[in-house]
């Protein structure tokens, strides 16, 4: 039973030589197609190529060379570009694009010898809190299918929770990779702006966009981090700082730790059931030795509202290039060159998607430049100071990752506002470029609950480190939906 | 703030997004109800607040002038809707 494994302890059956990287892909494969037609958390299963993958990794494995992560099979987010393989972002206006080129995260997993069985489903180029934007069909939670995984990495959060596959990477521009994570009961990380290219990651909003791992365990998502983060040339905005080893600090004990609780977080908008959960957590570091103290970040309730006016304007920018001319999805016949555009992208975007570039466009339109984007920057800067004068008191700084468990398939749909404000715990810590994880703490109803951890820029090694202290003492990131044991 | 159908068609106009005639009225509460939501910004004074574009403030890197890429053209115009001897083909723009 692999699939019941984290990925460190695949990695080493697959160095012991108990399993092949072959057999192991094939597992992972023979999952998928069983399970994934009603979940629908992949949109391309790319099983030639992962089991050529996979063989060259057994060669490499044979030979002495593997290195921890040779072999191991995983997804990306269909928002990474894998050159000669479909990449969609979940749009229509790219379901006929074959990218020419791999993204340096693709890049870098392949030259640490990973397996890709596939692409995941998401929302619509990453907007949405509840992967039902997708082109591709809603994905469905694994502990309920009639819940939403939560969005926008939703596929790559639910094949991690249902364990069709060991691990998967995410984007979190508000929340995306925490938010789904919390909602499927996994552990997913989003590394400080910066830490991880994004060449090759479709842009939605740029100052915001940043690629983590999603996968069992912080260790795994330790050992991850360590293939994706680093310098990168062709990112404006990547950070040439050293990548140390996330797994070296993960083993060191708690003692003395200070946890900031943000009073903020805890306030009526939060689920009762939720707060419980994330209260027996904090409970049990203080057990571990960690020290409690309550702070305040004044500025929290005005994450929401700057948010959708930075990324709404930095996306109507970012989608400009989809314009049917050099490549994705062109309308037929035409009459000119304006009803190319409009038409093209008209057909091709969906509701969300379009409602956003709206916002942005008009945000940046003439007259109004100063009362929202720049209004918007100047609280981001209000925003992230909240959080720089936390950091002066705790070490991290600890919450719910959701104000609620996963909702119903369709019952926001019909209220935008409304699904924005499920990513209320999450946001500031994009607008301040931060790393933040989020890890299964308990359930609620049944449903999965993530505890959100959040620390000063660079300080992955410590997120990972209070991580999984709590994973050495509790067994929530081992549970496995019923139906996918 | 409330937008018109007037206001979402002229947004619509300058992103360049054909909108059906039938979901105007829905932009336009969807969209009134996004900006009212941002209104919440105006509660606070931020006249003295450097605005920040960027979480690490960092300035722009440079490079020196290299040419680092080969050229693709055919690989990239592949997947291209429509080109005719190495050019992307649109509706005629000039009479």
């Amino acid at each position: 039973m692999f699939h019941t494994k984290t990925l460190a302890e695949l990695s080493q059956l697959l160095t012991s030589g108990e399993v092949s990287s072959v057999e192991l892909t094939q597992a992972f494969l023979q999952r998928i197609k069983q399970l994934d037609t009603d979940l629908n958390s992949f949109i391309t299963v790319t099983e030639d190529q992962a089991l050529a993958q996979a063989q060259a990794a057994d060669d490499t494995i044979k030979a002495g060379t593997a290195g921890l992560l040779t072999g191991i099979p995983f997804a990306h987010k269909d928002i990474f570009c894998t050159r000669d393989i479909k990449t969609s972002c979940g749009s229509k206006m790219l379901d006929n694009f074959i990218s020419p080129y791999d993204a340096t995260v693709v890049e870098k997993m392949s030259q640490a010898g990973m397996v890709m069985l596939g692409k995941t489903n998401m929302d619509e180029f990453a907007m949405g809190s509840s992967n039902e934007t997708s082109y591709y069909g809603p994905v469905k939670n694994p502990w309920n299918t009639q819940s939403v995984p939560g969005g926008s990495s939703g596929g790559s959060a639910a094949s991690v929770a249902a364990r069709l596959t060991p691990a998967a990477t995410g984007t979190d521009t508000g929340g995306s990779i925490r938010q789904p994570a919390s909602l499927c009961g996994i552990t997913g990380l989003k590394p400080t702006y910066g830490r991880v290219s994004r060449y090759g990651m479709i842009a939605f909003a740029s100052s915001l966009d940043q690629a983590g791992p999603m996968a069992q365990s912080a260790e795994d998502c330790a050992l991850l981090l360590n293939a994706m983060a680093g310098f990168d040339r062709r990112d404006s905005t990547s950070i040439k700082k050293d990548v140390p080893d996330y797994t070296a600090d993960l083993n060191k004990d708690l003692n003395g730790l200070k946890i900031g609780l943000p009073k903020e977080y805890f306030d009526t908008g939060l689920d009762a059931g939720v707060a419980e959960v994330i209260d027996q957590a904090i409970q049990q570091y203080k057990d571990m030795g960690a020290e409690i103290i309550e702070i305040s970040l004044p500025n929290t309730h005005l994450a929401v509202p700057v948010y959708y006016v930075v990324a709404p304007a930095e996306c109507s920018s970012n989608l400009s290039r989809f314009d049917g001319v050099r490549f994705g999805y062109r309308c037929e016949d035409p009459r000119d060159l304006e009803d190319l555009y409009k038409r093209s992208r008209g057909e091709a975007f969906g509701a969300e998607v379009k409602r956003r570039i709206m916002v942005g466009t008009y945000a940046l339109s003439a007259g109004y430049y100063d009362a929202y984007y720049l209004k918007a920057q100047q609280l981001r800067r209000m925003i992230s100071d909240d959080f720089t004068k936390a950091f002066e008191t705790v070490d991290v700084i600890m919450g719910p990752s959701s104000p609620g468990t996963a909702f119903k398939i369709g019952e926001k749909t019909s209220d935008p506002v409304s699904m924005y404000l499920s990513d209320i715990y999450t946001i500031a810590v994009n607008l301040a470029g931060l790393p933040g994880i989020s890890i299964p703490a308990g359930f609620s109803n049944n449903m999965p609950v993530g505890l959100q951890i959040i620390a000063n820029s660079f300080e992955e090694s410590r997120l990972l480190n209070v991580a999984h202290q709590y994973q050495q003492t509790t067994e929530w990131h081992r549970q496995i939906p019923d139906a996918f044991i | 703030m409330s937008l018109k159908a007037d206001d979402v068609k002229k947004i619509a106009h300058l992103a360049r997004l054909n909108i059906n005639e039938s979901d105007i009225d829905d932009y336009a509460t969807n969209l009134s109800s996004i900006l009212d939501l941002v209104e919440q910004m105006n509660s606070i004074d931020t006249s003295n607040v450097t605005p920040m574009a960027h979480p690490q403030d960092l300035a722009q890197r440079l490079r020196p002038d290299e040419v680092l890429e080969e050229n693709q053209r055919e690989r990239f115009q592949k997947i291209a809707p429509a080109t005719e001897n190495g050019l992307y083909l649109v509706p005629k723009v000039i009479e």
